[in-house]
């Protein structure tokens, strides 16, 4: 592992992506990447007596199903990484607590799943595991309640604003020399699948261009993304055009024109090999969720369902995942403060 | 420091957040696609009007019954609250109210449903620091300013009729 330029950390060792998989709720499986969830939750209580339970539950079926999916039991993996939207991140130290792996909490908005994966890699790359795990997760009602209003509450919402996903994502880092213990593919229809291995790092800086509007995410965190996108580009000497992807985490329609629009204000030009896990996940014409999607589980899922499978089949060789989180609380929203943004960018290549 | 340090290695990402914040709003205006205000006002309209309409078609009603005109308007405003209350614990209000916004919103209906809510949210942090306690978190303030305006408006129509 050595640092380049500035911001960005070179993963020599090229850990990979052995086991990955997500969980999801109802609307995710009437959404677009419905059939591609490994299991979805038409009850959104998943059986439990409140919400703060149900995400809890979603990071326990999501870490479960990942050990299953890579032949793994809990001893083989020596961290987990995790985190999620909730006060105290309860959703991942009660979804996880019986896991029994040496537990790191991670808390970065939505971009969550970035910051754990980041983790994971480097704690592989650098030695101190053969195994890692980065878990994120989301719930539309826990966080209806921890950030706006009750469920039942009769407002309207503004062109803007996002649908927090109900789900989580879960992925498992392997050094290289590590053996799979995979028995059978995970990748239907796909003989000889690539292995999908981290090759670089750049931790975001948190950037605050003004934005107050808690309605308006998108907005207050497409400059984090342009920021961390820049500064990797920079430190790496590559253009936008290297890629075959880029994929934001959440910034729906609102943030992908803008972070276009600021990279674009820069010289750099990423329109056509830009995504965002927010605009795929739901149908935003048919769902009724305005700007997209967004929370922990929409970069988490997105990307273990689709991204990584995608990549594995060979569909994708080189791709920037950037997953994006909006830093506020109810209270500094309360006090009308500012949100500062993040983003962290994961450079993941198939071989 | 900080800006001489951004001098001396001349960073392509310092620009963005170099960004004037004034120039930023102006992006964020225009990506933004603004609330459609005229659908808004109208379903406002026709929703709220229609609750209106049924209220005095209710009150006619409860005249006809035989009830005193005060009392007939209390009973009025008694139904719409439960009938509100109800709809909420069948979790349909909010799909009206996605509809029809301010016209749920302004009637009595909007205050039986925001709490209502609440009272149904917070059900499981118990019945004391929940339910009892959440259950005005929205109604709240319309409680405490709105009686607060009444008062006032008491005081100054006492004095206005002491020189009349």
């Amino acid at each position: 592992m050595k640092r380049i330029g500035n911001y960005t950390l070179e993963l020599e060792n090229h850990p990979y992506l052995e086991a990955f998989g997500a969980v999801g709720g109802k609307k995710e499986k009437e959404g677009p990447l419905g059939e591609y969830f490994d299991k979805c939750f038409i009850d959104t209580t998943l059986g439990q007596d409140t919400w703060e339970q149900s995400e809890s539950k979603l990071q326990t079926e999501a870490s479960q199903l990942v050990l299953e999916k890579g032949s793994l039991t809990q001893n083989d993996i020596q961290y987990v990484f995790s985190g999620d939207l909730l006060n105290q991140c309860i959703s991942s130290t009660f979804g996880l607590r019986t896991l029994n792996i040496p537990f790191l909490g991670q808390f970065g908005a939505c971009s969550t799943m970035g910051q754990a994966l980041a983790m994971a890699s480097i704690f592989v790359e650098s030695g101190a595991a053969d195994r890692a795990m980065a878990v994120t997760s989301s719930h539309f009602c826990s966080a209806e309640r921890q950030f706006r209003f009750p469920l039942e509450y009769g407002g309207q919402r503004t062109p803007t604003a996002q649908w927090t996903v109900t789900g989580a994502g879960a992925v498992i880092v392997a050094g290289q020399d590590v053996p799979s213990k995979q028995m059978t593919t995970v990748y239907p229809g796909v003989t000889k699948p690539k292995r999908v291995t981290v090759s670089h790092i750049t931790v975001g800086r948190i950037t605050d261009l003004g934005v107050k509007d808690a309605n308006n995410m998108g907005a207050a965190m497409a400059p984090a993304a342009a920021q961390t996108i820049a500064d990797y580009l920079e430190d790496t000497n590559t253009s936008p055009q290297d890629y075959d992807l880029i994929l934001t985490g959440d910034l729906g329609q609102v943030g992908s024109e803008l972070l276009e629009k600021l990279l674009r204000e820069n010289g750099i030009f990423i329109g056509e090999n830009h995504n965002d896990c927010g605009l795929l996940i739901y149908d935003r014409q048919k769902q009724d969720v305005h700007a997209g999607g967004s929370g922990c589980g929409c970069a988490a899922s997105v990307s273990c369902i689709k991204l990584f499978p995608e990549m594995a089949e060979g569909l994708y060789h080189n791709v920037l995942f950037v997953p994006t989180g909006a830093l506020m609380s109810p209270t500094s929203s309360q006090q009308g403060a500012s949100i500062p943004s993040i983003a962290h960018l994961v450079h993941l290549t198939a071989e | 420091m900080h800006k001489q340090a951004m001098q001396n290695t001349p960073s392509l990402g310092s620009k963005i957040t170099d960004l004037d914040q004034k120039q930023y709003d102006r992006w964020v205006k225009q990506f933004s696609p603004p609330s459609t205000w005229l659908k808004n006002c109208l379903m406002a309209f026709l929703f709220g009007g229609g609750i209106c309409a049924f209220g005095q078609l209710l009150f006619v009603l409860y005249e006809g019954v035989g009830l005193a005109e005060k009392e007939a308007r209390m009973a009025v405003s008694i139904t719409l609250i439960f009938i509100a209350a109800l709809l909420t614990a069948l979790k349909v209000f909010d799909n009206i109210a996605k509809v029809a916004g301010a016209g749920t919103i302004v009637p009595i209906t909007g205050f039986a449903n925001s709490i209502v809510s609440p009272a149904m949210e917070y059900k499981s942090e118990g019945f004391v620091m929940g339910l009892g306690a959440k259950m005005f978190i929205i109604a709240g303030p319309v409680l405490v300013y709105g009686i607060t305006a009444s008062v006032v408006y008491g005081m100054v129509l006492y004095i206005i009729r002491l020189f009349l």
